[in-house]
């Protein structure tokens, strides 16, 4: 078995690519393209759980590291590593994978070998994006994600497809060249690919600037933090529903996990200085995207938007650059990765139903389906921050974190603004739970609509029992993150602690001044 | 008795209705009924008892030592916060716990009959049961965010529970509506917890729990510079959950809900959360004269402007919902004047009161197929025995008449609104006290004498009560009337042993006094003196004869006012038993009163609901539709921005493409163009 533990980071990456190659060669048949790619889904999954039982709690630094050159006499390396915050993102990513395939079963009936080789390709992006330590090869992953979400939204798409997913990949790609300008820029001044050096950069001011600024664009659309998100609720409503749920659930969380794992410790001064600005945009976009997912007609838009509000408090604890209000970002990004994908999984449960998605066509389902009812409750819920599921402890987190926070300005005010988010989610949530779920069943295509099948009930009862794990038991998760972010921080915090004496050593002689003069008095 | 298994009875008292809860939720489809009820109503009786266990061992203690703690695990731990997943009790949890399980144990057994023919059977029941596992981790939590999860819990419950019958549309929107508002107040709620965890955490020691009450009444003097923010901050949390001016919309919607849910969630325990609330973190609020008479005025409005509300409505179940706005705005009134043990104690006898009411009530609307128009009820007191007897006992006791329950807890509060100097505010509870006996007496007139208005039909199939619902209230009514006993005032020659018995809690300067910081005793009694004086400064009409009074005197006025209200309130309820049973034209009279326009106003609840529909709710929407999505997000960024951009690029590009036709006589007429341009350009220059 060392075979595999000695280079378990590589077989977690890897191993849903190899998926694809299966798929590709012997998936002639639905079936058996559907059913190898679930296996394969279900090994990585096992395999990731490897990483979760032989984490070293307390260890902040990268586990589980290999490392070999790659390109440009070792300037350039091969090099993987894992940590308290890629962690969880990883094991997010291996446990959707087997259930967003389980739930094209029935969505997906032309092109099926296809659609299973994207979905597993996309899998082995993901995890790479999520585990890379040398910036070329993280450059490298995070470009390869687009290519299957392209054609994923572009093939199996709905009506307006291929706008969406030309929107989706323009929009994406315009952001990634200003990063890999910015990478290149650090390669020439560090000499080497790898993070480990160029977190060892010493860079100006201005640079810095310039530097997280091309990071930070290429993330925040990513994110996406207002006002780039308008690809979004496009990509969302055209994507079937495996992308929505992999969009929703892992792919926006490239953005803010992109910039806590670069943009915040590799130019500490310009996150200083630009953060709050990431930070005032995260608050309108947690507001304006509760107010416009409040007015959507459509189901699946209206969760669209609800993503560009929890995602915005995401953001408000990566830039209140407290361990604490981080620790809530990473926290929420997990959680709105269950809740959010859960719900796009509900809906796309009634759209191969109803083949619609306007809340007027629906109205009294919990008639028809009163265990479909049920789940989405809970969902709904859940995403809506009630303590005791997973939103409220990511939630609680960020505000607390964000609240404390000295590095952010006005950052109370802040949080005062964001907190009337919980008011607003409960508005959008409840209203449209009212509008499709209770009251009298008023169209008769919705009479007779069968509740939720087994294999249904198979891919939401883990999300659901996740989700009261994560509410509930919050500690073994923090216990991990925690050293990594103090370690991600770490940049920032010598800096203020540098101010912080620079502030003392002008104060002090002002103190012994006006002792004085109290003295002469 | 083992002192471990008491307190890891405590956990259980909460988590057995959870159990409950659980096994028939998931089991609803299968389980009998019979079944389903009686796991039930078994969950909440095991609660009880358990409750009643821990009480008796309290009970044993020494009273400074009360408390019984059981801490199940850390729930989490992030650099040096730290929050526990525990319970405790002690007194005040006691009473909390007490009532709660108690009444909801009698409110469960009634259910079995009212619910006996409802086609959500189990359903009901499982969320009946989640309510007390809720309701409990609310007044057992041993940190304000247990007392959150319980508060947005039982908030969830209510929300369940009034859209039950979620066929019918208003239902359901009286459910949104109820969480929704309770959510603006749960705003509120977390920014208070904010402000108490960024206060107090740098002065604790790493692994102390900072939000837990025994650490906040320890270090409350430290609270003291935010105390005036916090107060109102968690105050607002309050104003939603029971239902307070601005807040208190909601709950007459609430009606919506079967009857039983009515009585144990919109009256008798989750409303009162707000109480208790306030009452738990009373060492915070007496740091803060403002906060203090904040809670104070929007106590005393409140329970008057509800009772003017209640005059007009014809509901049977609106009248109770506005009487029970106007109760809680007493228990609020009293903790805002510093009367701890009173708003609890009124908290207690509501408790037995109104849940009496509410199951009399819907004993009433079960009996007449329904309605509860009391315009088309009457003369109950002939076609149904026992519902009339225990439903007038109960009217008798809300309205105040010694030496009822009611009497005893609402004049304990108008005493201390009194004697804290706060005259205007007395007289707002006296007032409110009055039009309270006026309006119980009409709809106990309304609806047990007189002649019988409903239809023939209806008539018909008037029935008395199966003995689950009349054991519960037979029960209730004995504690209404009983109830009070425990709370009898010195100055009637009573042990008062309910004050004794939250004296531990309520006694806060001793525990500052414990805490050996010196500065810190300061601050304590520097504010403390702050309270007392800014009391005296709203009210400085009173305060004199107030401070003059040696005890003797004091014990007189509080006698006389005694007396006042007791006279107040029978007059009250002469007026209107003479009005709605001897002269009903004079009701019609008064409805026509100045043009009908006082009528109409009360009628309509003051227009609250559509001036808030007026002011935030339309423009909000408007806003987000018309502005924010079609103008800013569609039209703006990606109608200007983004698809504005992609079309100056695509533009830009059809003009470029010109010039990339293939047609090679094109290339050498633009190349021989421009070496021309090149030469001209040269030799004019030169």
């Amino acid at each position: 078995m060392s075979f595999i533990t000695d280079h378990i980071l590589s077989w977690v990456t890897f191993v849903p690519l190899a998926g694809t190659v299966l798929v590709l060669l012997l998936g002639a048949s639905k079936k058996m393209a559907r059913i190898i790619a679930l296996t394969v889904a279900l090994i990585d999954f096992v395999l990731s759980l490897h990483l979760f039982k032989h984490f070293d709690v307390g260890n902040a630094g990268d586990q589980f590291v290999e490392k070999v050159a790659w390109l440009a006499d070792g300037k350039i390396t091969y090099s993987l590593g894992l940590d308290g915050v890629s962690l969880f993102l990883v094991l997010l990513t291996t446990f959707l994978g087997p259930l967003v395939i389980l739930s094209t079963w029935s969505a997906i009936q032309d092109r099926v070998r296809e659609a299973m080789a994207f979905l597993l390709f996309l899998q082995t992006a993901m995890i790479g994006t999520f585990l890379a330590r040398d910036m070329l090869l993280f450059y490298f992953f995070w470009e390869a994600m687009l290519i299957p979400m392209y054609f994923l939204i572009g093939i199996w798409g709905g009506e307006r497809r291929i706008y969406a997913a030309v929107k989706f990949f323009i929009y994406t790609m315009v952001g990634s060249v200003f990063m890999l300008v910015a990478i290149i820029y650090c390669y020439y001044q560090a000499g080497s690919m790898e993070l480990d050096k160029f977190m060892l950069l010493d860079l100006g001011r201005t640079e810095q600037m310039w530097l997280f600024a091309a990071f930070a664009l290429a993330f925040a659309i990513k994110v996406p933090l207002f006002p780039f998100h308008t690809w979004l609720p496009d990509a969302h409503v055209e994507a079937p529903t495996a992308g929505s749920v992999i969009l929703a659930g892992i792919l926006l969380k490239m953005g803010t996990y992109g910039l806590l794992r670069f943009a915040i410790p590799l130019f500490p001064d310009a996150a200083l200085a630009l953060g709050p600005w990431l930070a005032h945009l995260a608050v309108i976009g947690i507001i304006y995207g509760a107010l416009v997912a409040m007015v959507q007609k459509d189901v699946k838009k209206l969760v669209a938007y609800s993503s560009v509000s929890h995602l915005g408090f995401v953001v408000l604890g990566l830039f209140s650059l407290t361990a604490t209000g981080v620790a809530g970002g990473l926290y929420q990004m997990l959680a709105h990765g269950l809740s959010t994908g859960a719900l796009f999984l509900l809906v796309g449960i009634i759209y191969e139903r109803r083949h619609t998605r306007e809340i007027a066509d629906f109205g009294g389902l919990a008639h028809s389906m009163p265990a479909f009812a049920v789940v989405f409750m809970f969902v709904t819920l859940a995403s809506i921050g009630l303590p005791g599921l997973c939103g409220f402890t990511g939630e609680f987190l960020i505000l607390f974190g964000s609240y404390t926070s000295t590095l952010l300005p006005g950052a109370k005010l802040l949080v005062v603004l964001s907190a009337t988010g919980v008011i607003l989610g409960a508005i959008y949530m409840l209203w449209m739970y009212q509008r499709v779920f209770l009251g009298k069943l008023v169209h008769d295509a919705n009479r007779d609509l069968p509740d939720l099948k087994v294999r249904e009930w198979i891919v939401l009862i883990p999300i659901m029992i996740f989700i009261v794990l994560l509410g509930v038991k919050p500690a073994p998760l923090i216990e991990r993150m925690e050293p990594s972010i103090e370690r991600l921080l770490a940049p920032i915090t010598q800096k203020t602690i540098v101010m912080d004496s620079h502030h003392a050593a002008v104060i002090d002689p002002a103190l012994q001044v006006s002792e004085r003069t109290e003295d002469e008095r | 008795m083992d002192t471990h298994a008491v307190e890891t009875a405590l956990r259980w008292i909460v988590l057995v209705p959870l159990i409950g809860a659980a096994v028939n939720g998931l089991l609803l489809r299968v389980i009998p009924r019979r079944v389903a009820g009686l796991l039930a109503c078994g969950a909440v009786a095991i609660s009880f008892a358990l409750s009643v266990r821990v009480f008796l061992r309290l009970l044993a203690m020494e009273p400074a030592e009360r408390l019984v703690t059981d801490t199940l695990a850390t729930w989490l731990t992030m650099g040096r916060l730290t929050i526990d997943i525990g319970f405790a009790m002690d007194p005040l949890n006691a009473i909390m716990a007490l009532v709660v399980s108690g009444v909801g144990l009698l409110i469960h057994i009634y259910s079995l009959g009212y619910m006996a023919h409802d086609k959500g059977f189990n359903r009901f029941f499982a969320y009946m049961n989640l309510f007390i596992f809720a309701m409990m981790t609310l007044v057992l939590g041993e940190n304000l965010v247990m007392l959150f999860v319980g508060w947005e819990g039982v908030g969830l419950c209510s929300y369940l529970l009034i859209s039950f019958w979620f066929n019918d549309e208003a239902n359901a929107a009286a459910g949104k509506k109820a969480f929704i508002v309770n959510r603006i107040g749960d705003f509120g709620f977390l920014l208070g917890m904010l402000v108490i965890g960024s206060t107090l955490l740098p002065h604790l020691a790493p692994g102390e729990g900072v939000f837990s009450f025994r650490t906040l009444a320890a270090h409350a003097p430290l609270l003291a510079p935010a105390a005036t923010l916090i107060g109102l901050l968690l105050f607002l949390g309050a104003t939603g959950k029971s239902a307070q001016i601005p807040l208190f919309i909601w709950l007459p919607d609430a009606m919506a809900g079967p009857t039983p849910v009515s009585a144990l969630i919109h009256a008798a325990t989750m409303v009162t959360a707000g109480v208790y609330m306030i009452a738990r973190l009373n060492f915070i609020y007496v740091l803060s004269p403002t906060a203090m008479l904040v809670v104070a005025i929007v106590g005393g409005v409140t329970a008057l402007f509800a009772a003017t509300i209640a005059l007009a409505q014809n509901d049977i179940k609106k009248v109770l919902a506005y009487s029970t706005v106007s109760q809680l705005g007493y228990m609020v009134l009293a903790c805002g004047v510093g009367a701890f043990t009173a708003g609890v104690f009124h908290l207690m006898t509501h408790a037995f009161f109104k849940a009496l009411l509410f199951l009399g009530s819907g004993s009433v609307i079960h009996a007449m197929s329904n309605e509860q128009d009391m315009r088309l009820l009457g003369g109950m007191r002939t076609e149904v025995g026992i519902k009339g007897r225990t439903f007038r006992r109960r009217r008798v006791a809300l309205a105040g008449v010694f030496p009822f329950a009611g009497f005893f807890s609402k004049d304990e509060i108008l005493w201390k609104a009194f004697s804290e100097g706060n005259v205007w505010l007395w007289l707002v509870g006296f007032l409110g006290a009055g039009l309270t006996a006026f309006y119980m007496m009409r709809l106990v007139s309304l609806t047990f004498f007189g002649k019988n208005r409903a239809s023939d039909h209806v008539k018909s199939h008037i029935h008395e009560s199966p003995a689950t619902m009349t054991m519960p209230l037979v029960i209730l009514a004995v504690l209404s009337i009983a109830g009070g006993w425990i709370g009898i005032p010195h100055f009637m020659g009573g042990a008062n042993h309910f004050e004794k018995w939250l004296e531990p809690v309520f006694h806060h300067e001793t525990v500052a006094h414990h805490d050996g910081h010196g500065i810190l005793q300061e601050i304590e009694h520097g504010s403390l003196g702050e309270t007392a004086g800014t009391l005296a400064v709203t009210a400085h009409v009173v305060h004199d004869v107030v401070e003059g009074l040696d005890h003797a005197e004091e014990e007189a006025m509080e006698w006389t006012l005694a007396s006042a209200s007791l006279v107040w309130a029978l007059l009250g309820l002469t007026a209107g038993w003479w009005v709605y049973n001897k002269r009903l034209s004079l009701a019609t009279k008064l409805q026509k009163f100045a043009g009908g326009v006082p009528h109409r106003v009360l009628l309509n609840k003051y227009y609250v609901d559509e001036a808030y529909e007026a002011a935030f709710l339309k423009p909000g929407y408007a806003l987000s539709e018309k502005v924010l999505w079609k103008t800013v997000d569609a039209g703006l960024i990606d109608g200007l921005l983004v698809n504005g951009s992609a079309i100056t690029v695509s533009i830009i590009s059809a003009v470029l493409r010109l010039f990339q036709n293939g047609l090679l006589r094109f290339y050498a007429y633009v190349f021989s163009l421009g070496v021309l341009a090149f030469i001209l350009y040269f030799t004019l220059t030169a």
